[in-house]
């Protein structure tokens, strides 16, 4: 069973999310900012981590710099998942390491279908 | 390749009768179980022309000489449902059948034909898949139709709701080939040209002219009573070169449907036009 890390500061969010993962088979684990991320990660590194942006403490893209300096060795696949849907920020996110782009709202297709392509699904 | 009964015109009153305009205008059968659909698709129109029950739309029907209700009717009882590189996997068979090929004829131009390619995120994403393999459009020409011409409007302009662009398409290829406008996201002109959108009926309009080496059409027969079926399948045949090639639906066979065409070794799932039918 593949591992879904969530991370977002909102609880209705993970929750939605861990709903849908579950249905495609994810074991889902949630944090609610970057740095509850990385522990997370360091902890044991899931197979995919669905990243929101904005959060308190560490913000989705400090967490995805971090993640891609540290040392964890099987690097998860990063899905961020926002409600930031300009260009300049897909095109920021993808620079900064991020192999999927999920603009939110989504729904059970969109988030299964970008979880085909980066291919945990 | 078989659905369960269809409604029959007998089967109720407005029912039935919107059920036969629909098949008589494309084909198309309802099938009964899904009856009920059709009273839920049609609410909007129903309650944007206030009418109170199917009923009067069937009398609209009746008394309307332009048959503009009758298309606006029939749009939104069929099924457009479609995404951004669905089955990719025989998609990019598809591009590379049309690369072997034009590696093996490089001086021809070759030609696609989507048919039944509602919104258009089938020949677009084979527009992508075929850039990305260096076949631009000096290389392969695509032409795509539908019968609904509201789908081919929406083709034509090439835009999608977020909804739509994230339903398969990779970040990248959107970034690639799509400009975002408001919540929507629009494809650029370069690949826009690349596909021809033009309406038509695979029940009872010609092919579009000329022989096309490749012809898609997925996931649009499944509703066609068997004899229509086989008929397109016949136009289908003839639109093909001799050793053109057919793509289904991932649910959809040639077997027991008709002699027309037979699985090729070489593709995988891909068709090629029997030699008896030449
Ligand atoms: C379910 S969609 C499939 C779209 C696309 N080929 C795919 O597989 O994603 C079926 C399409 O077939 C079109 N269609 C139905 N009857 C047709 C007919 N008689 N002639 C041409 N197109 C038809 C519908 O309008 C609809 O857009």
């Amino acid at each position: 069973m593949k591992t879904c890390l969530v991370v977002d500061d909102s609880k209705v969010i993970r929750k939605v999310a861990r709903h849908i993962l579950e249905t495609l088979d994810f074991e889902v684990r949630e944090a609610g900012d970057g740095r509850e991320a990385l522990d997370s990660c360091m902890a044991a590194a899931p197979d995919v981590i669905l990243l929101d942006w904005n959060m308190p403490v560490m913000s989705g893209m400090e967490f995805l710099r971090a993640l891609r300096e540290s040392d964890i060795a099987a690097k998860p696949k990063v899905v961020f998942c926002t409600t930031e849907n300009g260009m300049a920020y897909i095109r920021a996110a993808i620079e900064a390491g991020a192999d999927e782009y999920v603009m939110k709202p989504f729904d059970r297709e969109t988030l299964e279908s970008k979880l085909q392509i980066v291919g945990v699904a | 390749m078989s659905h369960s009964a269809p409604v029959r015109p007998a089967a109720g009153g407005a029912i039935g009768a919107i059920a036969a305009l629909l098949e008589h205008r494309t084909g198309q059968q309802i099938a009964a179980s899904r009856a009920w659909r059709l009273e839920t698709s049609l609410k909007p129109l129903l309650r944007g022309l206030g009418f109170a029950s199917l009923d009067d739309l069937v009398a609209a029907l009746a008394m309307s000489t332009d048959g503009r209700l009758a298309e606006q009717v029939v749009d939104l009882l069929l099924n457009q449902e479609t995404s951004f590189f669905r089955d990719t996997l025989v998609l990019e068979m598809v591009a590379d059948a049309i690369a072997a090929r034009r590696a093996a004829t490089p001086g021809r131009r070759l030609r696609i034909w989507s048919s039944g390619c509602s919104t258009g995120q089938e020949p677009l994403s084979l527009a992508m898949l075929l850039e990305e393999r260096g076949l631009g459009p000096n290389a392969v020409d695509l032409v795509a139709t539908d019968v609904s011409g509201a789908a081919i409007t929406r083709a034509r302009a090439g835009r999608f709701s977020q909804f739509e662009i994230q339903r398969g398409l990779s970040v990248l290829r959107m970034m690639r080939w799509f400009e975002s406008d408001d919540f929507d996201w629009v494809a650029r002109s370069e690949l826009l040209r690349r596909v021809q959108f033009r309406r038509q009926n695979l029940v009872s309009d010609p092919a579009p002219p000329g022989q096309f080496d490749l012809v898609l059409c997925r996931n649009v027969l499944l509703y066609f009573p068997s004899d229509v079926r086989r008929a397109v399948f016949e136009r289908l045949a003839g639109a093909l070169r001799d050793d053109g090639l057919l793509v289904l639906g991932a649910g959809e066979t040639v077997i027991g449907q008709t002699g027309r065409f037979a699985p090729t070794p070489a593709w995988r799932g891909l068709y090629t036009r029997t030699p008896a039918a030449r």
